[in-house]
């Protein structure tokens, strides 16, 4: 009885915490299908409102088209990044040599320089190229990060040097064995990386927001802030368009979490 | 030969770096993300310092005169410092309290006794899966000065606040929306830090009569040094790069009262008259920033050894 008591407290905190971070979901989630009024009164319950907001939220911005774009930008930088890094780890860890080790000291410096300090010459750089308004140039910056080289040089080391060797003797060529064996032996670390890149390419705000200038090219975050812009702002249809907005990487959180988790915190192990 | 492998995986492969072909073949391999990284961040890096020394607007710059006229400028400018401050408030506030509950939370979670730990889980976690704008949009909806937090708070009889209104509870609400975003982040690292934990440590340090907390602060709190370090680190960097935040859901305001260093970045550079050097100036106080924050925390985790 006395050891019950004592993980009160305990479970308390976990509640508490929990309701905190479950109620502004719960409460876009309701306010989705509210009118503007309703949210105001702080109506916590479902109402009849989703299809009129759906209406005048598509009357006010191109959400199919943003839609297009942010999906357009998360897969396009999810497979490059997968393609670029993994095979960057690979290389870093099967053919380790002090060199390389160097190498991947300077890049890991890349981690600490903030994206405020680079952000002005790439932005000039894209303009001379003339990329500005270009979805390529939302990509470009995020396909190569330290952290997902770091992600699968670490977890390369569990990649057994038998199969490399009887490989080798097979006759497969270098290219071969990592297309062919490494990939499919290594899947849950190219689960773990794609969730992460391609969470956090969706949810890019700055960079997208400084290289899409046209008003008509914009991504999910960017149809949100210029939603919630106008003068006189409609809740309900603002809160719907921020579901629209999470929905996919809500989804793809609680269908691979797991390996959400595990991509965090993979490379520090 | 296998149980060779198996033990000694590294020396193998230190042997087959040796080979000449074969560690062409790797360089071959992270090339293209060297490359690439060198171009997006290092040459970007050192462009910007140069910028920083040059002044005028749009796309025609020249050589500010003296060479450290942005620095100097930003020495006078009152929103660069407001700015400034408080981003401080927001890292010197907001990054301890995080990461003492996220430290607290993924201690509950870790017990063993414990009942539904996946649920628990998946809920604090879940915050992690919003980008930064769409939780910034929810809360500047639920702090509305007619929204749900007054009307709640007015079932106890408190009056209306308006709380995106007044410099103190603006930064109030950023912080809070921060806690709400990233505790369960940091959270996720102290589970896989407390999972590498021995425990048997644990339970030694109950069977000597220690209680629940002292476990924590003598037994558990010590082997989590490094991946405090590193969650200390991280969120300091952060912090110092704010923009969405202040962006979407303060505005920066009232005036400039919750404003970022990098909303003000973003605001010097991309609006009305884009000035470049000027914006160049304040990206390198950051920078210098996150790297002096960054060594210090260093010295402090390897100190303490």
């Amino acid at each position: 009885m006395i050891k019950k008591l004592r993980e009160v407290p305990g479970y308390a905190f976990l509640g508490i915490w929990t309701v905190f971070s479950l109620f502004p979901l719960y409460f876009m989630l309701v306010s989705a299908t509210n009118t503007s009024q309703d949210v105001l009164s702080s109506r916590l319950l479902p109402g009849g409102a989703l299809f009129e907001n759906f209406v005048k939220l598509f009357q006010a911005q191109d959400v199919l088209r943003a839609m297009g774009s942010s999906a357009a930008i998360a897969l396009g930088t999810t497979v490059l990044a997968l393609v670029i890094c993994s095979i960057a780890g690979y290389g870093f860890e099967v053919y380790h040599s002090r060199g390389k080790d160097v190498l991947m000291a300077v890049l890991l410096l890349a981690m600490m320089i903030p994206f405020a300090a680079t952000m002005i010459p790439l932005f000039q750089v894209f303009a001379k190229l003339g990329l500005v308004n270009s979805l390529f140039a939302v990509i470009v910056p995020a396909i190569s990060t330290p952290l997902l080289i770091l992600l699968f040089r670490q977890s390369s080391r569990a990649f057994p040097t038998e199969i490399l060797e009887a490989a080798r003797v097979d006759g497969l060529n270098e290219l071969s064995i990592y297309a062919r064996i490494y990939i499919p032996t290594m899947r849950a670390t190219f689960a773990a990386a794609g969730v992460i890149t391609f969470m956090t390419a969706w949810n890019n705000y700055l960079w997208p927001r400084v290289i899409l200038i046209k008003n008509e090219v914009q991504t999910m975050p960017m149809l949100i802030v210029n939603l919630s812009a106008g003068y006189v702002t409609d809740y309900g249809v603002l809160m719907l368009a921020v579901l629209l907005a999470s929905l996919p990487t809500v989804v793809v959180f609680l269908i691979l979490q797991r390996q959400f988790a595990n991509g965090i915190t993979g490379a520090i192990k | 030969m296998s149980a060779l492998t198996a033990t000694k995986p590294r020396g193998d492969r230190r042997r087959l770096g040796t080979d000449r072909r074969h560690n062409l073949t790797g360089w071959g391999f992270l090339l293209p993300a060297a490359v690439l990284i060198v171009l997006i961040s290092f040459v970007p890096m050192i462009q910007a310092l140069i910028l920083s020394l040059q002044t005028g607007r749009g796309t025609r710059l020249d050589w500010a005169d003296p060479l450290w006229y942005n620095y100097q400028r930003l020495l006078g400018d009152e929103i660069f410092k407001q700015t400034l401050g408080n981003t401080f408030i927001y890292l010197l506030i907001q990054v301890p309290i995080m990461l003492l509950i996220a430290l607290a939370l993924a201690n509950l979670l870790n017990s063993p006794r414990l009942r539904g730990r996946a649920f628990w889980r998946t809920a604090i976690f879940l915050p992690c899966a919003m980008s930064l704008v769409a939780y910034s949009l929810v809360f500047r909806t639920m702090f509305a000065t007619d929204g749900f937090v007054n009307d709640f708070l007015g079932a106890f009889g408190v009056e209306p606040v308006n709380w995106l209104g007044d410099p103190t509870t603006a930064r109030a609400v950023i912080i809070l929306g921060l806690l709400w975003r990233w505790t369960g982040f940091n959270m996720i690292f102290f589970l896989a830090g407390l999972q590498n934990i021995d425990r048997s440590t644990i339970e030694a340090a109950r069977m000597d009569g220690a209680n629940s907390l002292q476990v924590f602060w003598r037994v558990t709190v010590p082997q989590l040094r490094p991946i405090i370090l590193l969650t200390a680190i991280m969120s300091t960097n952060g912090t110092l790069q704010l923009f969405d935040e202040s962006w979407a859901l303060t505005q920066g305001g009232p005036a400039h009262a919750s404003m970022t260093m990098s909303h003000y970045l973003y605001e010097i550079s991309f609006q009305r008259n884009p000035n470049f050097g000027y914006g160049a100036a304040v990206s390198y106080v950051i920078l210098i920033l996150v790297a002096v924050l960054a060594f210090i925390q260093l010295r402090i985790g390897d100190e303490r050894d």
